[in-house]
């Protein structure tokens, strides 16, 4: 079993540029990971494409309450971390 | 309603020139950029031709997170919002909540996008359908990504009425003027050659066939067979004349003076066409004569049963040869929705340089008693200019600029 978390703020990173883009003034290779994802940039409908497409990526199925009240991307993280854990539980 | 509607800021994205003055150069040079589409693979289809804007690359333009949202039409239609705005010297943010709107007209919507996304959803499955389709594909989105960008929360609305609506959209503009509104960016882009763009167009029965670019999209000829579409069109500042003497506007390029929309009759009412009452009326609105009309911009459909109604009603109006007339979109294929905005600022500029664009290619039909301009730009007075403009479905709209001072 890997000792590092599957689902890393790095890839997260990469898939909000690719789902969403990076705001103007804004720079997401800082120190991001307790940063609210509206001074981020991202509304909610930017959220849902990126969960979109962490969805597809990794094959699982996030809740859409779990795209709707994440706030922050440790929040994110941990969701999708959790989801990972569980599908290889099973 | 004393408010004057003046033009003070041009963007224009149109296939023979990104940028006011590269196209305004182009044109008075007949410059054409009608030719083979390479924006997909024409080969099967009958018509294959277009009049496509290269060397835009939005990412050179917009901020990256507006470009995952957008389709083509939306990045090229807020590059000519930004230019129109810098034309004119506003800072939207400087504007007062509310003073400023958007009017956009749309014939489709963002067709390129909705394609990609229906080709994800049909071959990978619904997961794959991005989010942004839910307003990508919509007819207001340029109105709507425009007013987010600058923060313009004033009136804002979109017009849809094909070819029509670039004209109505403008008229939209001058009565939000003359109810208090200081400023609206009105105007149209559209843009959808990709294939099911094509499909659509090809059903509507309109289209030019054949491989010649320079014998293809030809008004008012003996050898008119339809027409070449294009892609992109041209936004326009709109402004209250007392606001725009108040901060000193840098540029006044005209008056949006008169206007009038009307309907074709039933078909087989054998009543006539509605584009010759679009034409009275809205000299009526002006309040002028024929005889003060410097040039008409016709909507030059290439349709002979469509050029006949619009030559006699120009020959009705102002006589035999009565006027000078001209279609330079015959060098940018038609643009739906936005071709008619970008014939206005075509009008204003032959307003401010004293000089009327040509039409290329065609060589008018003796049956049609027009006075088209053809082969070279005519230097010429202009202090007044008619735009007319016509969609599919019996939509007729009719604008008169005129000088500021006029």
């Amino acid at each position: 079993m890997p000792t590092t978390s599957p689902f890393t703020l790095d890839d997260l990173r990469r898939i909000l540029r690719e789902a969403a883009g990076e705001e103007e003034g804004v720079d997401l290779t800082g120190d991001i990971i307790d940063t609210d994802f509206t001074a981020l940039g991202y509304e909610s409908l930017a959220l849902l494409e990126t969960g979109g497409r962490i969805e597809r990526e990794y094959d699982i199925s996030l809740d859409d309450s779990a795209l709707t009240d994440v706030v922050t991307p440790r929040g994110l993280i941990d969701i999708v971390n959790a989801q990972l854990a569980a599908a290889q539980s099973v | 309603m004393n408010a004057r509607p003046l033009v003070t800021g041009l963007g224009v994205v149109a296939p023979n020139g990104l940028g006011l003055e590269e196209y305004w150069a182009a044109t008075l040079a007949g410059r054409s950029a009608i030719g083979r589409i390479t924006r997909f693979d024409p080969t099967d289809y009958p018509s294959r031709l277009a009049g496509e804007i290269s060397g835009f690359d939005a990412r050179e333009h917009l901020p990256s997170r507006l470009l995952p949202q957008t389709d083509r039409m939306t990045q090229l239609a807020l590059v000519g919002a930004d230019w129109s705005l810098t034309d004119a010297g506003i800072d939207a943010a400087e504007l007062p909540d509310y003073a400023a709107g958007v009017i956009t007209a749309s014939h489709s919507g963002g067709f390129e996008f909705g394609q990609n996304e229906l080709k994800a959803l049909w071959s990978k499955g619904g997961r794959y359908v991005s989010a942004y389709q839910s307003f990508a594909w919509f007819y207001a989105v340029n109105s709507g990504q425009i007013s987010i960008r600058h923060g313009l929360r004033g009136p804002s609305s979109v017009v849809v009425s094909d070819q029509a609506g670039g004209l109505d959209a403008l008229a939209q503009a001058r009565r939000q003027i003359r109810k208090g509104t200081s400023v609206v960016v009105a105007g149209a882009v559209d843009a959808s050659i990709c294939s099911w763009g094509w499909v659509a167009q090809l059903a509507g029965g309109r289209l030019a066939t054949g491989d010649d670019a320079a014998r293809a999209y030809l008004p008012f000829d003996e050898d008119a067979r339809g027409h070449v579409p294009g892609e992109g069109g041209a936004l326009l500042v709109v402004e209250d004349a007392e606001h725009a003497r108040a901060r000193g506007a840098q540029n006044v390029y005209g008056v949006l003076a008169g206007h009038a929309a009307t309907m074709d009759p039933r078909p087989g009412s054998g009543r006539a066409p509605g584009i010759e009452r679009a034409v009275e009326e809205a000299l009526r609105d002006a309040g002028i004569g024929p005889d003060e009309v410097d040039v008409v911009f016709a909507d030059a459909a290439a349709i002979p049963e469509l050029d006949r109604a619009e030559a006699e009603a120009i020959t009705k109006t102002f006589g035999p040869h009565g006027v000078p007339v001209t279609a330079p979109k015959t060098m940018t294929g038609r643009l739906y929705s936005g071709a008619a905005p970008l014939d206005v600022a075509a009008a204003l500029l032959s307003i401010r340089d004293g000089i009327i664009p040509p039409t290329v290619g065609s060589s008018p039909n003796d049956r049609y008693d027009i006075d088209l301009v053809i082969g070279a730009p005519r230097p010429a007075p202009v202090r007044t200019a008619l735009v007319l403009a016509r969609g599919q479905g019996g939509f007729n709209s009719a604008l008169v600029v005129r000088a500021a001072d006029s």
